[in-house]
Protein backbone atom coordinates (compact mmCIF):
# COMPACT_ATOMS: atom_id res chain seq x y z
CA UNK A 1 0.00 0.00 0.00
CA UNK A 2 1.30 3.32 -0.67
CA UNK A 3 1.20 6.20 1.90
CA UNK A 4 -0.36 9.28 1.39
CA UNK A 5 0.57 10.98 4.63
CA UNK A 6 4.19 10.58 6.19
CA UNK A 7 4.89 11.81 9.33
CA UNK A 8 8.59 12.76 10.85
CA UNK A 9 10.09 13.46 14.09
CA UNK A 10 6.92 15.48 14.99
CA UNK A 11 6.70 17.47 18.04
CA UNK A 12 3.61 19.47 19.38
CA UNK A 13 3.37 21.43 22.18
CA UNK A 14 0.46 23.65 23.30
CA UNK A 15 2.22 26.35 25.40
CA UNK A 16 4.70 24.26 27.89
CA UNK A 17 2.39 21.47 27.75
CA UNK A 18 4.64 18.94 25.09
CA UNK A 19 1.31 17.31 23.54
CA UNK A 20 2.75 14.84 20.87
CA UNK A 21 6.32 13.57 21.28
CA UNK A 22 8.16 12.62 18.11
CA UNK A 23 6.24 10.81 16.22
CA UNK A 24 7.08 8.67 13.16
CA UNK A 25 4.67 7.37 11.08
CA UNK A 26 2.98 6.70 7.72
CA UNK A 27 -0.65 6.56 6.68
CA UNK A 28 -1.91 4.67 3.41
CA UNK A 29 -3.75 5.56 1.14
CA UNK A 30 -7.37 4.24 0.53
CA UNK A 31 -7.50 2.53 3.65
CA UNK A 32 -8.91 2.97 7.35
CA UNK A 33 -6.11 4.09 9.85
CA UNK A 34 -7.43 4.30 13.29
CA UNK A 35 -6.12 6.17 15.91
CA UNK A 36 -6.78 4.51 19.86
CA UNK A 37 -5.66 5.59 23.37
CA UNK A 38 -6.75 6.63 26.44
CA UNK A 39 -8.42 10.24 27.12
CA UNK A 40 -6.00 13.34 26.51
CA UNK A 41 -3.07 10.80 25.06
CA UNK A 42 -2.62 13.28 21.43
CA UNK A 43 -4.73 11.35 19.26
CA UNK A 44 -7.10 14.24 18.28
CA UNK A 45 -3.75 16.36 18.21
CA UNK A 46 -2.69 14.58 15.91
CA UNK A 47 -5.57 14.15 13.16
CA UNK A 48 -5.74 17.78 13.76
CA UNK A 49 -2.35 18.24 12.48
CA UNK A 50 -3.45 17.11 9.59
CA UNK A 51 -5.36 19.87 8.31
CA UNK A 52 -4.33 22.23 10.46
CA UNK A 53 -6.70 22.86 12.75
CA UNK A 54 -4.49 23.22 15.73
CA UNK A 55 -3.78 26.71 14.18
CA UNK A 56 -6.14 28.06 15.82
CA UNK A 57 -5.16 27.60 19.27
CA UNK A 58 -2.99 29.76 20.36
CA UNK A 59 0.59 29.21 21.34
CA UNK A 60 0.47 25.77 19.70
CA UNK A 61 4.18 25.05 17.73
CA UNK A 62 5.38 22.39 15.63
CA UNK A 63 8.74 20.42 15.27
CA UNK A 64 9.57 17.87 12.29
CA UNK A 65 7.02 17.57 9.15
CA UNK A 66 3.73 16.77 8.15
CA UNK A 67 3.58 15.45 4.87
CA UNK A 68 0.92 14.88 2.34
CA UNK A 69 1.75 13.37 -0.85
CA UNK A 70 5.06 14.75 -0.53
CA UNK A 71 4.51 18.09 0.56
CA UNK A 72 5.35 19.49 3.55
CA UNK A 73 2.16 20.86 5.06
CA UNK A 74 3.25 23.61 7.76
CA UNK A 75 5.93 24.74 5.22
CA UNK A 76 5.48 28.33 3.79
CA UNK A 77 4.26 27.69 0.44
CA UNK A 78 1.17 25.82 1.80
CA UNK A 79 -2.16 27.28 1.47
CA UNK A 80 -4.40 26.32 4.48
CA UNK A 81 -7.59 26.52 2.62
CA UNK A 82 -6.48 24.11 0.06
CA UNK A 83 -5.15 21.89 2.24
CA UNK A 84 -8.53 21.90 4.07
CA UNK A 85 -10.31 21.42 0.94
CA UNK A 86 -8.16 17.94 0.26
CA UNK A 87 -8.65 17.00 3.81
CA UNK A 88 -12.22 17.15 5.03
CA UNK A 89 -13.07 16.50 8.48
CA UNK A 90 -16.23 14.97 10.38
CA UNK A 91 -16.13 15.90 14.44
CA UNK A 92 -16.86 14.43 17.32
CA UNK A 93 -20.80 16.10 18.08
CA UNK A 94 -22.61 16.61 14.22
CA UNK A 95 -22.37 20.05 13.61
CA UNK A 96 -24.71 20.90 10.57
CA UNK A 97 -24.82 24.57 10.08
CA UNK A 98 -28.34 26.08 10.59
CA UNK A 99 -28.94 25.98 6.86
CA UNK A 100 -31.19 23.37 4.61
CA UNK A 101 -29.99 19.81 4.28
CA UNK A 102 -29.21 21.35 0.28
CA UNK A 103 -27.37 24.33 1.72
CA UNK A 104 -25.57 22.83 3.86
CA UNK A 105 -24.05 20.51 1.23
CA UNK A 106 -23.71 23.19 -0.69
CA UNK A 107 -22.07 25.69 1.65
CA UNK A 108 -18.90 24.71 0.65
CA UNK A 109 -19.03 24.27 -3.07
CA UNK A 110 -20.69 27.54 -3.40
CA UNK A 111 -17.90 29.49 -1.68
CA UNK A 112 -15.01 27.76 -3.41
CA UNK A 113 -17.18 28.88 -6.84
CA UNK A 114 -19.66 26.86 -8.00
CA UNK A 115 -22.51 28.83 -8.85
CA UNK A 116 -24.39 26.68 -11.52
CA UNK A 117 -27.66 25.51 -9.95
CA UNK A 118 -27.82 22.11 -12.16
CA UNK A 119 -23.97 21.58 -10.72
CA UNK A 120 -24.50 22.40 -7.18
CA UNK A 121 -27.65 19.93 -7.63
CA UNK A 122 -25.53 17.17 -9.05
CA UNK A 123 -23.52 17.85 -6.18
CA UNK A 124 -25.95 17.23 -3.44
CA UNK A 125 -27.14 14.17 -4.94
CA UNK A 126 -24.07 12.73 -5.17
CA UNK A 127 -22.24 13.15 -2.07
CA UNK A 128 -25.40 12.65 -0.09
CA UNK A 129 -25.42 9.33 -2.26
CA UNK A 130 -22.02 8.82 -1.01
CA UNK A 131 -22.77 9.16 2.44
CA UNK A 132 -26.09 7.09 1.96
CA UNK A 133 -28.22 9.88 2.89
CA UNK A 134 -29.87 10.47 -0.40
CA UNK A 135 -32.75 7.78 -0.04
CA UNK A 136 -34.04 9.48 3.63
CA UNK A 137 -33.54 13.05 3.10
CA UNK A 138 -34.31 13.32 -1.16
CA UNK A 139 -38.32 14.15 -0.36
CA UNK A 140 -37.28 17.20 1.96
CA UNK A 141 -33.91 18.99 0.89
CA UNK A 142 -35.31 22.24 1.79
CA UNK A 143 -35.78 21.54 5.21
CA UNK A 144 -33.64 22.42 8.20
CA UNK A 145 -30.62 20.32 8.86
CA UNK A 146 -31.74 20.04 12.73
CA UNK A 147 -34.88 17.90 11.79
CA UNK A 148 -33.53 15.06 10.80
CA UNK A 149 -31.84 12.63 13.54
CA UNK A 150 -28.35 12.89 14.85
CA UNK A 151 -27.26 9.60 13.29
CA UNK A 152 -28.66 11.89 10.02
CA UNK A 153 -27.10 14.69 10.87
CA UNK A 154 -23.50 13.36 11.24
CA UNK A 155 -24.17 11.54 7.82
CA UNK A 156 -24.82 14.69 6.36
CA UNK A 157 -22.02 16.42 7.92
CA UNK A 158 -20.00 13.26 6.40
CA UNK A 159 -21.92 14.36 3.04
CA UNK A 160 -20.84 18.11 3.31
CA UNK A 161 -17.01 16.88 3.85
CA UNK A 162 -16.94 15.06 0.94
CA UNK A 163 -19.01 17.67 -1.32
CA UNK A 164 -15.72 19.83 -1.67
CA UNK A 165 -14.23 16.68 -2.84
CA UNK A 166 -11.48 15.98 -0.32
CA UNK A 167 -8.75 13.02 -0.80
CA UNK A 168 -8.53 12.61 2.86
CA UNK A 169 -11.21 12.13 5.34
CA UNK A 170 -10.82 12.68 9.30
CA UNK A 171 -13.04 11.17 11.78
CA UNK A 172 -13.03 12.85 15.27
CA UNK A 173 -14.58 10.15 17.01
CA UNK A 174 -17.18 10.94 15.06
CA UNK A 175 -19.85 7.94 16.30
CA UNK A 176 -19.14 8.88 20.12
CA UNK A 177 -22.32 11.10 20.19
CA UNK A 178 -24.32 8.25 18.58
CA UNK A 179 -26.93 5.54 19.19
CA UNK A 180 -25.23 1.75 18.19
CA UNK A 181 -27.65 1.55 14.73
CA UNK A 182 -26.22 4.75 13.88
CA UNK A 183 -23.11 4.25 14.94
CA UNK A 184 -23.08 0.87 12.70
CA UNK A 185 -24.39 2.41 9.76
CA UNK A 186 -21.52 5.37 9.74
CA UNK A 187 -18.91 2.11 10.27
CA UNK A 188 -20.63 0.53 7.07
CA UNK A 189 -20.21 4.33 5.24
CA UNK A 190 -16.89 4.01 6.36
CA UNK A 191 -15.88 0.77 4.48
CA UNK A 192 -17.98 1.96 1.07
CA UNK A 193 -15.78 4.96 1.35
CA UNK A 194 -12.56 3.73 2.20
CA UNK A 195 -12.05 2.73 -1.59
CA UNK A 196 -12.10 6.30 -2.94
CA UNK A 197 -11.12 8.36 0.47
CA UNK A 198 -8.13 7.74 3.33
CA UNK A 199 -10.07 7.91 5.96
CA UNK A 200 -8.16 8.37 8.94
CA UNK A 201 -10.26 7.82 12.62
CA UNK A 202 -10.19 8.94 16.22
CA UNK A 203 -11.99 6.37 18.42
CA UNK A 204 -12.62 5.90 21.64
CA UNK A 205 -13.49 2.73 20.96
CA UNK A 206 -11.24 0.14 20.49
CA UNK A 207 -13.80 -2.66 19.00
CA UNK A 208 -14.59 -0.19 16.70
CA UNK A 209 -10.49 0.03 15.63
CA UNK A 210 -10.99 -3.56 15.48
CA UNK A 211 -14.21 -3.88 13.21
CA UNK A 212 -13.73 -1.11 10.49
CA UNK A 213 -9.88 -0.02 10.18
CA UNK A 214 -6.75 -1.60 8.43
CA UNK A 215 -4.23 0.03 10.61
CA UNK A 216 -4.20 0.86 13.86
CA UNK A 217 -1.96 3.11 16.06
CA UNK A 218 -1.71 3.15 19.66
CA UNK A 219 -1.33 6.29 21.51
CA UNK A 220 0.10 6.76 25.52
CA UNK A 221 1.02 10.17 27.00
CA UNK A 222 1.90 11.84 23.64
CA UNK A 223 3.83 9.13 22.34
CA UNK A 224 2.77 6.62 19.49
CA UNK A 225 3.36 3.62 21.26
CA UNK A 226 2.48 1.06 18.84
CA UNK A 227 1.14 0.82 15.01
CA UNK A 228 0.89 -1.86 12.24
CA UNK A 229 -1.92 -3.94 10.16
CA UNK A 230 -5.34 -3.96 12.70
CA UNK A 231 -5.24 -7.46 12.80
CA UNK A 232 -1.61 -7.69 14.22
CA UNK A 233 -2.59 -5.11 16.58
CA UNK A 234 -4.96 -6.48 18.36
CA UNK A 235 -4.14 -10.34 17.96
CA UNK A 236 0.02 -10.14 18.83
CA UNK A 237 1.05 -6.70 20.19
CA UNK A 238 4.62 -5.95 20.61
CA UNK A 239 4.77 -3.62 23.44
CA UNK A 240 3.31 -4.58 26.77
CA UNK A 241 1.45 -1.41 26.75
CA UNK A 242 -0.05 -2.05 24.00
CA UNK A 243 -1.30 -5.31 25.62
CA UNK A 244 -2.57 -3.81 28.91
CA UNK A 245 -4.39 -1.22 27.04
CA UNK A 246 -6.24 -3.50 24.53
CA UNK A 247 -7.24 -6.25 27.03
CA UNK A 248 -8.65 -3.43 29.22
CA UNK A 249 -6.00 -3.08 32.11
CA UNK A 250 -6.36 0.14 31.77
CA UNK A 251 -7.63 3.41 29.97
CA UNK B 1 -39.81 23.19 55.65
CA UNK B 2 -37.44 26.16 55.92
CA UNK B 3 -35.97 26.26 52.27
CA UNK B 4 -39.24 25.52 50.76
CA UNK B 5 -40.41 28.81 52.05
CA UNK B 6 -37.72 30.90 51.35
CA UNK B 7 -38.45 29.45 48.49
CA UNK B 8 -41.72 30.85 48.19
CA UNK B 9 -41.14 34.00 48.99
CA UNK B 10 -38.06 34.51 46.64
CA UNK B 11 -40.36 33.58 44.24
CA UNK B 12 -43.06 36.05 45.16
CA UNK B 13 -40.81 38.98 45.51
CA UNK B 14 -39.38 38.20 41.88
CA UNK B 15 -43.13 37.77 41.03
CA UNK B 16 -44.35 41.32 42.26
CA UNK B 17 -41.12 42.79 41.06
CA UNK B 18 -41.92 41.95 37.36
CA UNK B 19 -45.57 42.85 38.03
CA UNK B 20 -44.79 46.48 39.80
CA UNK B 21 -42.16 46.51 36.00
CA UNK B 22 -45.06 45.90 33.58
CA UNK B 23 -47.49 47.68 36.07
CA UNK B 24 -45.35 51.33 35.72
CA UNK B 25 -44.41 50.89 31.86
CA UNK B 26 -48.33 49.90 31.07
CA UNK B 27 -49.14 52.95 33.08
CA UNK B 28 -47.04 55.08 31.60
CA UNK B 29 -47.36 53.99 28.19
CA UNK B 30 -51.08 53.98 28.92
CA UNK B 31 -50.74 57.54 30.44
CA UNK B 32 -49.04 58.51 27.23
CA UNK B 33 -52.10 57.50 24.69
CA UNK B 34 -54.88 58.65 26.85
CA UNK B 35 -53.14 62.29 26.63
CA UNK B 36 -51.66 62.01 22.96
CA UNK B 37 -54.21 59.61 20.79
CA UNK B 38 -57.52 62.34 20.37
CA UNK B 39 -54.91 65.13 18.92
CA UNK B 40 -53.58 63.09 16.43
CA UNK B 41 -55.27 63.37 12.85
CA UNK B 42 -53.80 63.47 9.54
CA UNK B 43 -53.07 66.81 9.68
CA UNK B 44 -51.35 66.78 13.00
CA UNK B 45 -49.23 64.33 11.01
CA UNK B 46 -48.49 65.99 8.04
CA UNK B 47 -48.44 69.68 8.53
CA UNK B 48 -46.06 72.19 9.71
CA UNK B 49 -45.75 73.35 13.29
CA UNK B 50 -47.31 77.43 14.18
CA UNK B 51 -45.40 79.33 16.26
CA UNK B 52 -48.44 81.43 17.43
CA UNK B 53 -51.49 80.45 16.25
CA UNK B 54 -53.83 77.33 17.35
CA UNK B 55 -53.39 74.09 14.85
CA UNK B 56 -49.78 73.46 14.30
CA UNK B 57 -48.54 69.51 13.18
CA UNK B 58 -45.45 67.93 13.54
CA UNK B 59 -44.85 66.64 10.42
CA UNK B 60 -41.52 68.45 9.23
CA UNK B 61 -40.00 66.85 12.90
CA UNK B 62 -42.04 63.44 12.54
CA UNK B 63 -39.32 62.77 8.75
CA UNK B 64 -36.76 64.47 10.41
CA UNK B 65 -36.47 61.58 13.19
CA UNK B 66 -37.27 59.37 10.30
CA UNK B 67 -34.11 60.73 8.36
CA UNK B 68 -32.14 61.06 11.34
CA UNK B 69 -32.62 57.89 12.31
CA UNK B 70 -31.76 55.99 8.69
CA UNK B 71 -28.52 58.35 8.39
CA UNK B 72 -27.71 57.61 11.81
CA UNK B 73 -27.61 53.51 11.37
CA UNK B 74 -26.30 53.67 7.93
CA UNK B 75 -23.14 55.13 9.72
CA UNK B 76 -23.38 53.10 12.81
CA UNK B 77 -24.22 49.87 11.56
CA UNK B 78 -21.35 49.07 9.38
CA UNK B 79 -18.59 50.61 11.53
CA UNK B 80 -20.32 49.01 14.49
CA UNK B 81 -20.06 46.05 12.78
CA UNK B 82 -16.84 45.78 11.47
CA UNK B 83 -15.73 46.55 14.60
CA UNK B 84 -17.66 43.95 16.73
CA UNK B 85 -16.47 41.23 14.16
CA UNK B 86 -12.53 43.07 14.67
CA UNK B 87 -13.20 42.66 18.62
CA UNK B 88 -13.99 39.18 18.52
CA UNK B 89 -12.28 37.49 15.22
CA UNK B 90 -9.31 38.91 14.89
CA UNK B 91 -7.84 41.24 17.77
CA UNK B 92 -5.00 39.28 19.60
CA UNK B 93 -6.10 38.09 23.24
CA UNK B 94 -3.81 41.28 24.58
CA UNK B 95 -3.61 44.10 26.84
CA UNK B 96 -4.64 46.85 23.91
CA UNK B 97 -7.53 44.58 23.32
CA UNK B 98 -8.78 44.83 27.19
CA UNK B 99 -7.91 48.33 27.18
CA UNK B 100 -10.19 48.89 22.99
CA UNK B 101 -13.05 47.37 25.32
CA UNK B 102 -12.81 49.60 28.37
CA UNK B 103 -13.03 52.29 25.97
CA UNK B 104 -15.65 51.42 24.40
CA UNK B 105 -17.89 50.55 28.16
CA UNK B 106 -16.28 54.24 29.07
CA UNK B 107 -17.75 55.75 25.71
CA UNK B 108 -21.20 53.75 26.28
CA UNK B 109 -21.60 55.69 29.67
CA UNK B 110 -20.52 59.07 28.63
CA UNK B 111 -23.78 61.38 29.15
CA UNK B 112 -25.43 62.55 25.95
CA UNK B 113 -25.57 66.17 26.57
CA UNK B 114 -21.71 65.92 26.85
CA UNK B 115 -21.83 64.07 23.39
CA UNK B 116 -24.04 66.95 22.18
CA UNK B 117 -21.78 69.64 23.50
CA UNK B 118 -18.86 67.54 21.66
CA UNK B 119 -20.82 67.31 18.63
CA UNK B 120 -21.59 71.14 18.73
CA UNK B 121 -17.25 71.61 19.42
CA UNK B 122 -16.22 69.78 16.91
CA UNK B 123 -18.55 68.65 14.31
CA UNK B 124 -20.72 71.52 14.14
CA UNK B 125 -17.78 74.27 14.76
CA UNK B 126 -14.19 73.07 14.11
CA UNK B 127 -15.32 70.80 11.32
CA UNK B 128 -17.73 73.20 9.89
CA UNK B 129 -20.78 70.66 9.73
CA UNK B 130 -22.86 73.10 10.74
CA UNK B 131 -25.92 72.75 12.68
CA UNK B 132 -27.33 69.70 10.62
CA UNK B 133 -28.69 66.22 10.52
CA UNK B 134 -25.02 64.87 9.36
CA UNK B 135 -23.66 66.40 12.88
CA UNK B 136 -26.63 65.28 14.56
CA UNK B 137 -26.17 61.40 13.20
CA UNK B 138 -22.46 61.67 13.78
CA UNK B 139 -23.07 62.48 17.50
CA UNK B 140 -25.64 59.50 17.70
CA UNK B 141 -23.27 57.38 16.47
CA UNK B 142 -20.73 58.28 19.05
CA UNK B 143 -23.04 56.78 21.53
CA UNK B 144 -24.46 54.01 19.85
CA UNK B 145 -21.12 52.63 18.20
CA UNK B 146 -20.26 51.11 22.28
CA UNK B 147 -23.56 49.51 21.94
CA UNK B 148 -23.48 47.89 18.70
CA UNK B 149 -19.91 46.99 18.94
CA UNK B 150 -21.03 45.34 21.93
CA UNK B 151 -23.65 43.26 21.12
CA UNK B 152 -21.92 42.45 17.62
CA UNK B 153 -19.01 40.94 19.73
CA UNK B 154 -21.55 39.07 21.58
CA UNK B 155 -23.47 37.54 19.12
CA UNK B 156 -20.30 36.29 17.28
CA UNK B 157 -19.23 34.93 20.79
CA UNK B 158 -22.13 33.06 21.17
CA UNK B 159 -21.76 31.46 17.72
CA UNK B 160 -21.18 27.77 18.78
CA UNK B 161 -17.47 26.83 18.39
CA UNK B 162 -18.22 23.59 16.34
CA UNK B 163 -19.58 25.33 13.70
CA UNK B 164 -17.15 27.98 13.19
CA UNK B 165 -15.02 24.70 12.92
CA UNK B 166 -16.96 22.97 10.06
CA UNK B 167 -17.09 26.02 7.86
CA UNK B 168 -13.42 26.43 8.24
CA UNK B 169 -12.46 22.66 8.11
CA UNK B 170 -14.36 22.72 4.30
CA UNK B 171 -11.50 24.87 3.57
CA UNK B 172 -13.62 28.56 3.76
CA UNK B 173 -11.61 31.06 4.64
CA UNK B 174 -11.74 32.81 8.38
CA UNK B 175 -14.01 36.04 6.18
CA UNK B 176 -16.35 33.87 4.27
CA UNK B 177 -16.92 31.95 7.75
CA UNK B 178 -17.57 34.32 9.42
CA UNK B 179 -20.36 36.80 6.76
CA UNK B 180 -22.01 33.02 5.55
CA UNK B 181 -21.88 31.01 8.72
CA UNK B 182 -21.30 33.50 11.84
CA UNK B 183 -22.91 36.24 10.97
CA UNK B 184 -26.13 34.67 9.52
CA UNK B 185 -26.45 32.68 13.27
CA UNK B 186 -25.83 35.77 15.16
CA UNK B 187 -28.60 37.78 13.28
CA UNK B 188 -30.75 37.67 15.93
CA UNK B 189 -28.80 39.05 18.44
CA UNK B 190 -26.84 41.32 16.34
CA UNK B 191 -30.28 42.58 15.30
CA UNK B 192 -31.74 43.17 18.78
CA UNK B 193 -28.69 45.75 19.23
CA UNK B 194 -29.62 47.31 16.47
CA UNK B 195 -32.89 47.96 17.41
CA UNK B 196 -31.61 48.90 20.89
CA UNK B 197 -29.78 51.47 19.20
CA UNK B 198 -32.41 52.61 16.85
CA UNK B 199 -34.84 53.06 19.40
CA UNK B 200 -31.91 55.37 21.33
CA UNK B 201 -31.67 57.48 18.11
CA UNK B 202 -35.59 57.81 18.06
CA UNK B 203 -35.78 59.19 21.66
CA UNK B 204 -32.58 60.98 21.94
CA UNK B 205 -32.88 64.85 22.43
CA UNK B 206 -30.04 66.61 24.58
CA UNK B 207 -27.27 65.31 22.10
CA UNK B 208 -29.34 66.57 19.06
CA UNK B 209 -30.35 70.12 20.62
CA UNK B 210 -26.45 71.18 19.84
CA UNK B 211 -25.72 69.47 16.49
CA UNK B 212 -29.11 69.03 14.47
CA UNK B 213 -30.36 72.36 15.82
CA UNK B 214 -33.91 73.35 17.03
CA UNK B 215 -34.97 74.66 13.64
CA UNK B 216 -35.96 73.17 10.56
CA UNK B 217 -36.17 75.38 7.42
CA UNK B 218 -39.45 75.62 5.54
CA UNK B 219 -39.08 72.28 3.93
CA UNK B 220 -40.27 72.00 0.50
CA UNK B 221 -41.62 68.54 0.27
CA UNK B 222 -41.75 68.60 -3.35
CA UNK B 223 -38.10 68.82 -4.10
CA UNK B 224 -35.98 65.93 -3.37
CA UNK B 225 -32.71 66.75 -4.76
CA UNK B 226 -30.59 66.20 -1.37
CA UNK B 227 -28.48 68.88 -2.91
CA UNK B 228 -31.25 71.91 -2.62
CA UNK B 229 -31.34 73.56 0.85
CA UNK B 230 -34.92 73.06 1.21
CA UNK B 231 -34.68 69.50 0.55
CA UNK B 232 -36.29 67.43 3.05
CA UNK B 233 -33.14 64.73 1.77
CA UNK B 234 -30.52 66.97 2.15
CA UNK B 235 -28.47 65.88 5.34
CA UNK B 236 -26.86 69.13 5.53
CA UNK B 237 -29.40 71.39 6.54
CA UNK B 238 -30.67 71.93 10.06
CA UNK B 239 -33.71 69.52 11.51
CA UNK B 240 -35.41 69.38 14.75
CA UNK B 241 -36.33 65.89 15.44
CA UNK B 242 -39.46 64.84 17.71
CA UNK B 243 -38.17 64.21 20.33
CA UNK B 244 -36.31 67.83 20.23
CA UNK B 245 -39.71 69.46 19.25
CA UNK B 246 -41.39 68.10 22.64
CA UNK B 247 -38.84 69.52 24.56
CA UNK B 248 -38.85 73.19 22.91
CA UNK B 249 -42.38 73.02 22.59
CA UNK B 250 -42.75 72.08 26.69
CA UNK B 251 -40.41 74.48 28.00
CA UNK B 252 -41.01 77.55 25.52
CA UNK B 253 -43.99 77.25 23.26
CA UNK B 254 -46.08 80.34 22.75
CA UNK B 255 -49.33 78.26 20.51
CA UNK B 256 -52.23 77.67 22.44
CA UNK B 257 -52.74 74.42 22.53
CA UNK B 258 -48.97 73.79 23.34
CA UNK B 259 -49.81 70.79 25.60
CA UNK B 260 -51.95 69.24 23.40
CA UNK B 261 -49.41 69.41 20.84
CA UNK B 262 -46.90 68.20 22.74
CA UNK B 263 -49.28 65.43 24.28
CA UNK B 264 -49.72 64.20 20.53
CA UNK B 265 -46.30 64.45 19.86
CA UNK B 266 -45.44 61.85 22.38
CA UNK B 267 -48.35 59.49 21.71
CA UNK B 268 -46.83 59.45 17.83
CA UNK B 269 -43.01 59.27 19.34
CA UNK B 270 -44.32 56.09 21.31
CA UNK B 271 -45.91 54.62 18.71
CA UNK B 272 -43.38 55.39 15.96
CA UNK B 273 -40.77 53.36 18.41
CA UNK B 274 -42.97 50.37 19.50
CA UNK B 275 -43.86 50.14 15.29
CA UNK B 276 -40.08 50.46 14.38
CA UNK B 277 -39.51 47.56 17.25
CA UNK B 278 -42.35 44.69 15.90
CA UNK B 279 -41.19 45.72 12.21
CA UNK B 280 -37.86 45.28 12.89
CA UNK B 281 -38.35 41.56 14.98
CA UNK B 282 -40.34 40.50 12.52
CA UNK B 283 -37.93 41.71 10.14
CA UNK B 284 -35.04 39.72 11.85
CA UNK B 285 -36.97 36.43 11.90
CA UNK B 286 -37.86 36.17 8.30
CA UNK B 287 -34.26 36.84 7.41
CA UNK B 288 -33.08 34.73 10.56
CA UNK B 289 -35.32 31.81 9.10
CA UNK B 290 -34.29 32.21 5.02
CA UNK B 291 -30.68 31.84 6.17
CA UNK B 292 -31.24 29.06 8.61
CA UNK B 293 -34.38 27.54 7.46
CA UNK B 294 -35.26 26.81 10.73
CA UNK B 295 -39.38 26.96 10.60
Amino acid sequence: MNSIIEINDLDLFYGDFHALKHVNMEIPEKAITAFIGPSGCGKSTLLRTFNRMNDMIAGTRIEGSVEIAGTDIYSDEVDVETLRKRVGMVFQQPNPFPKSIYDNIAYGPRLHGITDRKKLDEIVETSLRSAALWNEVKDHLKRSAFSISGGQQQRLCIARALAVEPDILLMDEATSALDPISTLKIEELAQELKDRYTIVMVTHNMHQAARVSQQTVFFLNGEVVEYSETERLFSNPTDQRTEDYISGRFG
Amino acid sequence: MRAKTADKIATSIIIAVAALIVLVLAGLLGYILYRGLGHISFHFLTSAPETIRKGGGIGPQLFNSVFLLVLTMLITVPIGLGAGIYMSEYAPANRITNFIRLIVEVLSSVPSIIVGLFGLLVLVNLFGFGFSLFSGALALTVFNLPLMVRITEQGLKGVPREQKEASLALGLSKWKTITSVMLPISLPVVLTGTILAAGRVFGEAAALLFTAGMSSPRLDFTDWNPFSPFSPLNPFRPAETLAVHIWKINSEGLAPDAAEIAAGASAVLVITVLLFNFGARWLGRYMYRKFTAIK
